[in-house]
């Protein structure tokens, strides 16, 4: 069920992600088209990058990304390329611009936000706790008197 | 011919019996919403004593539908059009059973199923309960089942017909003929649904403007069982993934998937801050509220999954109606709790104390870290869909940021894990803890760095995720010896086995996170990829194995054709194993699919993936080595385990029917 629209947009291509004829001699170049490649979305798919889908406009992508990587393209502009053609959708990473900062700065601001209330709300209880022994001292206090 | 007809007949009938049990069932279920509240609210005792009859003939008016809906799939009654549509009469018996969910109707009647399972175990089990709680849980969690069937029998009714029935069917999708998804979404139905008596008890409770130790231990065992489920459903999600999929992946931050992990964090933060409810009477509001955010996260999911809105705002766009009903289901269930939270929870009055040190404060922390990371996966999850709707712009959000993202509150919450465990209850000191600890921790420590040294590239990720795996799992280790007292080894080996289900329970559980973290991590740091057009009978070495295609042959099965291949592996001179990967064609359904060949080992798996032959000979192959890919779920397993043993533990049992006489003689019915 999980992955099952996913693949279902994968009928008609055959059944391959990254295939030994697109690859690169050079190993580092490949490497980086991987990582690059890992990176950004099959535009026709459902939440899968190119490196993993199996669709033929992922191929394509694949190849087109090696290209520009072979005629020395850097990895940002590589990335540039593709964005310009196909928009920000393609980016699996999302940018941290404009709105975006919400996306990126909701789980940090949240978890502040949430370590304060839960510090003020020990504090002010906590007040009230320097009466009456803890579990600790009372086992320390129990050990003291058996001796 | 005359046996037949009859026969058709009867069927004909049972279907139409069927689709008119579950019109019963929606009235059984009214009457139980309504006539127990207002007699719990009246101190009318007939008006509430009708809740427990009321859930038991809803189980079983759903029980003879659901059975009905089943015997049509063995049967391949291709009259309904669910049955047309998702089966055939070539498949096997087993996936023709789990054909029954593996479609939106019946998926969402299994989901109704549960539910009043659940409500009636309610009714069957909790004699222990004061009459009125009883009384209002039930009541809520009949009105849950309204919604719910109300959506069933008006927008997705599996008793449609075809007027012409076919001569056969159109087959279940070929991924889902799999063992390990088809029993994958009744777990995480059972999950979901599981954390509506929660949520139930939350409403309950607030209604009545009272929290104390025993509402607690009532409520406890039905989030450690949704949790358990949830867990065991999610796991079993992510194997089928792992070995169906074609190149072992085992997450991907799926919104689908997400809609499953939502939950199950906020439960696994639930079952904590019962713990403190339960045995401090402290956070209790916070506890109410985590129960009606558990549950309206499974609402979410079961709409993020149902609707379809977050794979396409278009798809949504053209078939809402679905959508739309289980939005106002969400928005009336979630919204009407909430706002009689903001009314009532101020009544719920906090008695226990602690300081700014100590076990409640711990689990405070293990709750914030759960809750926000469950905030973090929501926001990214539903992201696309507001900044295309309110800000014009279409982005994605994948992998990479929820990987950034979320995975620091999971590095926070092991690191904190062991130290918070041992914490005493309401004053403790961080000191003595770490004396008990710091050994392992300069160990896991040191771990970390072997496992640096040792690798070969220099990713931070795998060393990180071997030493807090190894934290926490000796973090727990540490705790339960700790727990079995003082003296000799003897005398404490003899008090670890006298231990309770809850403290194995909690050891079990976190081990099992400390394996999972640790499996997670080292598949992904040190996993090796071989991608090649291999040719019949020519060796080829990936890391320190030897790979050959022996022999490739067409072979027919049940219902598809494969292409299968026998690969021989070898280390060194040493045979390992005949590895069999096979390419399907499931010709009904016109799909291809790959079985990956796998390895299982403990220290790594072998994976294998057969592809096209190619033109110049040879086929397509891909290998990876996979190491401590059985941690992953082996983990799980453990933390399931661990939710398990602790709802074995005498304290809880006796909340549930037990103590029941004493119970009733403490608390006559006031009012």
């Amino acid at each position: 069920m999980i992955r099952l629209l996913l693949l279902l947009c994968t009928l008609a291509a055959p059944v391959w992600a990254v295939e030994p004829s697109e690859m690169l001699d050079d190993p580092v170049l490949e490497a980086r088209s991987r990582t690059l490649s890992e990176g950004l979305r099959c535009p026709i798919c459902r939440n899968e990058s190119i490196d993993e889908s199996h669709a033929s406009l992922s191929k394509d992508l694949r190849i087109i990304l090696r290209e520009r990587l072979v005629e020395g393209d850097t990895d940002a502009e590589a990335v540039d390329y593709m964005v310009q053609r196909y928009g920000e959708f393609i980016l699996l990473n999302p940018q941290v611009t404009g709105v975006n900062w919400l996306l990126w700065g909701a789980g940090p601001m949240m978890l502040l936000a949430a370590l304060g209330i839960g510090a003020t709300a020990i504090r002010k209880r906590g007040l009230a706790t320097q009466e009456g022994l803890s579990d600790d001292e009372e086992a320390r206090l129990k050990e003291i008197l058996r001796d | 011919m005359l046996f037949t007809l009859k026969l058709r007949y009867t069927f004909h009938m049972l279907n139409e019996l069927a689709h008119f049990a579950l019109i019963l069932a929606l009235g059984v279920a009214l009457i139980q919403m309504i006539l127990p509240m207002i007699g719990a609210a009246t101190g009318r005792r007939s008006w509430m004593a009708v809740a427990e009859p009321a859930a038991t003939t809803q189980v079983v008016l759903v029980s003879f539908s659901f059975g009905v809906l089943m015997w049509a799939f063995i049967q391949s009654d291709f009259s309904l059009a669910i049955v047309y549509n998702n089966s055939h009469t070539a498949k096997p018996l087993i996936y023709k059973i789990s054909g029954v969910w593996g479609n939106h109707e019946g998926s969402m009647l299994l989901w109704v199923y549960i539910l009043t399972i659940f409500g009636a175990s309610a009714a069957w089990f909790g004699g222990g309960l004061p009459e009125k709680l009883r009384a209002r849980v039930l009541s809520v969690q009949a009105s849950i089942s309204v919604a719910f069937y109300l959506f069933i029998l008006l927008t997705s009714n599996p008793f449609a017909r075809l007027a012409v029935p076919p001569l056969n069917g159109l087959d279940l999708n070929p991924l889902l003929q799999d063992p390990g998804l088809a029993f994958h979404p009744p777990f995480l139905y059972l999950g979901y649904v599981g954390l509506s008596m929660s949520f139930s008890f939350a409403v309950a409770a607030l209604i009545e403007g009272r929290v104390d130790a025993a509402w607690a231990r009532w409520v406890r065992p039905w989030t450690l069982a949704a949790w358990m489920f949830l867990t065991v459903g999610i796991a079993l999600g992510s194997w089928w993934a792992y070995y169906e999929l074609g190149w072992g992946g085992f997450w991907f931050w799926d919104p689908v998937e997400n809609a499953s992990f939502m939950p199950w964090l906020i439960a696994a933060a639930l079952l904590h801050s019962a713990i403190v409810v339960e045995k401090r009477e402290a956070l209790k509001s916070w506890t109410v509220l985590l129960a009606i955010l558990a549950f309206g996260f499974s609402l979410l999911g079961t709409f993020i999954v149902r609707s379809g809105v977050l794979t396409s705002v278009h798809a949504f766009a053209n078939d809402p109606e679905r959508g739309v009903f289980i939005l106002i289901i969400l928005g009336v269930f979630t919204g009407g709790a909430l706002t009689l939270y903001a009314a009532r929870a101020g009544a719920l009055e906090a008695k226990g104390i602690f300081g700014a040190v100590s076990r409640e404060s711990g689990l405070v922390l293990n709750n914030i870290l759960l809750a926000v990371s469950a905030f973090v996966v929501f926001v990214g999850t539903i992201w696309p869909l507001v900044a295309e709707l309110t800000f014009g712009r279409t982005l994605s959000v994948g992998p990479p940021f929820f990987d950034a993202a979320f995975t620091p509150f999971m590095v926070a919450l092991a690191l904190a894990l062991p130290l918070g465990s041992m914490l005493s209850w309401k004053r403790g000191t961080l000191g003595k803890v770490w004396s008990r600890l710091w050994p392992f921790a300069i160990l896991a420590l040191a771990l970390g760095c072997l496992a640096y040294a040792m690798q070969s590239g220099r990713s931070a990720l795998g060393p990180i995720g071997a030493a807090l795996g190894a934290w926490t799992v000796m973090g727990a280790l540490v705790d339960l010896w700790q727990r079995a007292g003082r003296g000799d080894i003897i005398g404490r080996l003899g008090r670890l086995t006298r231990l309770s289900g809850a403290d194995w329970g909690k050891a079990a559980a976190h081990i099992g996170l400390g394996i999972t973290v640790f499996g997670v991590a080292g598949i992904t740091a040190w996993q090796q990829e071989d991608i090649r057009v291999a040719n019949l009978n020519e060796r080829f070495d990936v890391g320190s194995y030897s790979f050959e295609i022996e022999d490739v042959s067409q072979i027919e099965g049940p219902n598809y054709l494969t292409t299968m291949g026998e690969v021989s592996v070898t280390q060194g001179v040493r045979d390992i194993t005949t590895l069999y990967p096979e390419k399907r064609f499931y010709p009904v359904a016109q799909m291809p699919t790959t079985e990956a060949a796998i390895l299982n080992g403990v220290l790594r798996d072998l994976y294998v993936v057969i592809g096209d032959a190619q033109s110049g000979g040879g086929y397509t192959m891909r290998v990876y080595i996979k190491p401590f890919a059985n941690w992953i779920w082996g983990g799980a397993m453990l933390m399931a385990l661990g939710g398990f043993l602790s709802l074995t533990d005498r304290r809880l049992r006796m909340a549930a029917g037990a103590a029941k006489p004493k119970v009733k003689a403490a608390k006559p019915v006031n009012a």
